[in-house]
């Protein structure tokens, strides 16, 4: 239950930037030049923007709302005020083990997802750059490892991990966390259309090394690819809920999903305490990092974005 | 969650494909001897004063387990025995466990010392060998510890296979001031009554609902089971599934598709925020459910409080006294646990001695006898309930339980598919008849894939 409405939240989180913020752009460029209105088109767009946003509403109105209210009042309305009490009882419940789990999420996300970042750059300009045998053999991998569903490999990772002791301590989450074919697909089409071969060699012609080349001359032009990989492996380690549900038992080993999940599960235990104010309250914290994530990197992936429609 | 739950069962698929090739090879041995001949090094009872011994010496145990009662029963524990050190882990509830179980199992590591498992889930771990029989440590002498019911889940031809921690013989909770406004003084004593009621509240307000129901299969064959239905038949590996022509089976579905047909039920999940609202606001007016359920309704239906009562299940017959149970769960020693004497101990600690009393004080159902009818229990009158002394009648519930009863050894998918199949009715497009028949067709078909003989 938890993750439903997390789910749907953060799919709409998601959606927002991609699905709301092009069309009030490409209307804006199309106005200027020659003005077209589509009421089809409008009211298309108004009804996803409705579609996606009603689920956030919803959970925003209601973590106001006391455990009662909840049960006795109208779910897209307010009734009484208790966002704060909510919010102090969220982090106190279960003697302080939310925080625990925030802090989890964000050492997964730091070390999983900023390694992950780093090792699909290093790969990916890699592969687009340099010819090797063997290339296409890896190409034929990374396009097979997309495919794959990290969901279908939980389980045979969790067999291996097991056999290596590494299940129930964090390294279960963060290594395979590090691994992230598409980002690393992502970066070699993105480095191979961003760093033209022509500022290589001038590089190269200037003396420099090969890591040089990379760090002064490439990286910089790699840096909206970079964000927008970064901010896709954010998202998916930050809502990751599969992997930490079979890998780890130790409650202080959670991350945010698992734990808001464990607390949503009481209401369905026998003398269970129900507490779905503070599984409210406590997904509305533990979306507004990715929010924040999305506003301050908008700027950048939006122009890796067009950067590369605009070469295509 | 999908495709979550696709993995588990393949998974667990396979941990019982192996499990049962290494049945079909143990069960021939054991039927030509003497019980436990095969492990007779082992066979010799452990004595009480081994037991002791081993708490004394101490040592570490794991116990998964979601029971929220069971954080003091721990407590206690290892006050009393300041040698033992036990890891309570919440490995997740009901499913979730089962799942974690038997990665686990497959692993060979990370296998916990003890395990809660409902009595429906029992059988299946049983049969893939995941738990131990407590049989070598005399539970057989436990006989006339546990009301029947719940002594009867756990057990099976070849022994003991868990310690029953409580039980949930059903009981009909209502709340007095929605049935009152509706005319209705006295509780529904047979289900032509209670299906007659179900009609008033819905005609008198199109938002009220007599209770709710979207497909439950834990409800569903305790409804059967109390209708003296047997549709399982189990006998080591020969399995029968046949709802198609049990009568006990037809005298539900005949009573429910009425319901069904009227739109008398509300169309909301049990466990879910829209049930504990609708209970909460009166628009779901009563429940068919184990005796376990006070502590829930005192914790998630606050608004309730003073207006709920509790009665006896309707009756198939007028006049009848029979009933089911609905839910409850042991504790089982994991066969992967180094230190099961000491395992057992515990077991023995948190169902029989102390522990069961404690649980008891925090609100579980007891399952043992000596608690069920001490006249603390039954006298204790509720605040919540009106002042009804509700143990009286949940007690008299627990007496009553139709015996012979067995679930499925591979209940724990087939209750996963109850809604892929049978759950179809609750939505329209088919009878509930068929989709039990669709049911069976499910389970009968995985039981064969699985290498069980299906008569």
């Amino acid at each position: 239950m938890t993750t439903e409405p997390l789910e749907t939240v953060q799919t709409a989180n998601r959606g927002r930037p991609r699905n709301a913020t092009p069309p009030i752009r490409a209307k804006a460029r199309r106005a200027s030049q020659r003005p077209r209105k589509s009421v089809t088109l409008t009211v298309l767009c108004a009804v996803m923007a409705l579609y996606t946003l009603l689920p956030l509403a919803w959970l925003a109105i209601n973590a106001t709302k006391t455990q009662q209210n909840l049960f006795n009042s109208f779910g897209l309305w307010f009734k009484g005020f208790g966002f704060f009490s909510n919010v102090s009882n969220t982090f106190s419940y279960q003697h302080d083990i939310f925080g625990r789990w925030l802090l989890n999420t964000l050492l997964y996300v730091v070390v999983g997802a900023g390694g992950a970042t780093m090792l699909a750059t290093l790969a990916g300009y890699g592969l687009a750059k340099f010819d090797f045998a063997g290339k296409k053999a890896v190409f034929a991998i990374v396009i097979g490892a997309v495919a794959v569903p990290a969901t279908a490999l939980a389980v045979p990772t969790f067999l291996m991990f097991s056999k290596m002791g590494l299940t129930d301590t964090p390294w279960a989450i963060i290594i395979p966390s590090l691994i992230s074919p598409f980002g690393l697909y992502l970066m070699w089409t993105f480095s191979a259309d961003a760093v033209p071969a022509e500022i290589m060699e001038s590089a190269r012609m200037d003396g420099a090394g090969e890591f040089r080349t990379f760090f002064s001359v490439s990286l910089p032009l790699l840096g909206p690819g970079i964000v927008t990989v970064l901010l896709f492996n954010v998202v998916t380690t930050w809502n990751n809920y599969f992997l930490p549900l079979i890998m780890l038992k130790d409650q202080n080993w959670y991350p945010l999903t698992l734990g808001l999940s464990t607390w949503n599960d009481q209401a369905h235990t026998a003398g269970g305490d129900v507490v779905f104010n503070l599984v409210i309250t406590g997904s509305v914290i533990t979306i507004i990092p990715l929010i924040a994530a999305f506003l301050l990197l908008q700027r950048y992936w939006q122009s890796g974005l067009s950067a590369g429609s605009v070469k295509g | 969650m999908t495709i979550t739950r696709r993995r588990g069962v393949l998974l667990g698929a396979t941990a019982l494909a192996v499990a049962l090739a290494a049945t079909a090879c143990g069960s021939s041995s054991s039927s030509g001897g003497s019980k436990g001949s095969g492990g007779s090094a082992q066979s010799a009872t452990v004595t009480d004063a081994d037991l002791q011994a081993a708490l004394t010496a101490g040592g570490n145990l794991t116990v998964w387990a979601w029971e929220p009662t069971l954080k003091k029963v721990v407590a206690d524990f290892q006050t009393k025995y300041p040698n033992v050190h036990v890891n309570l882990v919440n490995a997740g509830t009901g499913n979730d466990e089962y799942k974690a179980l038997q990665n686990a199992v497959q692993a060979g590591k990370g296998v916990p010392d003890v395990a809660h498992i409902e009595y429906y889930a029992l059988p299946q771990f049983e049969l893939t060998k995941s738990v131990a029989n407590l049989d070598q440590f005399g539970a057989a002498a436990l006989n006339g510890t546990f009301t029947p019911g719940p002594w009867n889940a756990v057990q099976s031809a070849g022994g003991v296979y868990g310690l029953p921690m409580d039980s949930g013989p059903m009981a009909l909770f209502y709340n007095k001031t929605v049935f009152d406004k509706n005319g209705i003084t006295t509780p529904p004593a047979t289900w032509d009554e209670y299906i007659a009621d179900a009609k008033k509240i819905h005609a008198a307000d199109p938002t009220a609902y007599i209770t709710n129901d979207t497909g439950d299969a834990g409800f569903t064959t305790s409804m059967i089971w109390q209708a003296g239905g047997k549709p399982y038949t189990v006998d080591g590996t020969n399995v029968g599934v046949n709802f198609a022509t049990d009568p006990g089976t037809q005298k539900f579905t005949a009573a429910w598709q009425q319901l069904i047909d009227g739109h008398d039920l509300a169309p909301v999940s049990s466990w879910s925020d829209a049930w504990y609202q609708g209970m909460n606001t009166g628009k779901i007016a009563s429940l068919t459910i184990g005796a376990w359920m006070p502590a829930s309704l005192e914790s998630g239906v606050k608004n309730g409080s003073g207006q709920w009562r509790v009665a006896p299940m309707p009756q198939w017959t007028a006049g009848g006294k029979v009933t089911s149970e609905n839910g409850g769960s042991s504790l089982a020693v994991m066969k992967a646990s180094t230190n099961q004497k000491l395992a057992y101990a515990f077991l023995k600690y948190a169902t029989v001695d102390e522990g069961a009393q404690t649980r008891v004080d925090n609100g579980a159902f007891p399952a043992t006898v000596k608690q069920l009818n001490s006249p603390d229990f039954l006298n204790k009158s509720d605040a919540y309930f009106g002042d009804q002394k509700i143990n009286q009648v949940l007690a008299q519930s627990a007496s009553e339980v139709a015996p012979g009863w067995s679930y499925l050894p591979f209940q724990v998918y087939a209750n996963s598919v109850f809604n892929d199949t049978a759950g179809k009715a609750y939505i329209g497009g088919s009878s509930l008849a068929d989709g039990l028949k669709a049911w069976q067709d499910a389970s009968t078909k995985y039981a064969k894939d699985q290498g069980f003989t299906v008569k």
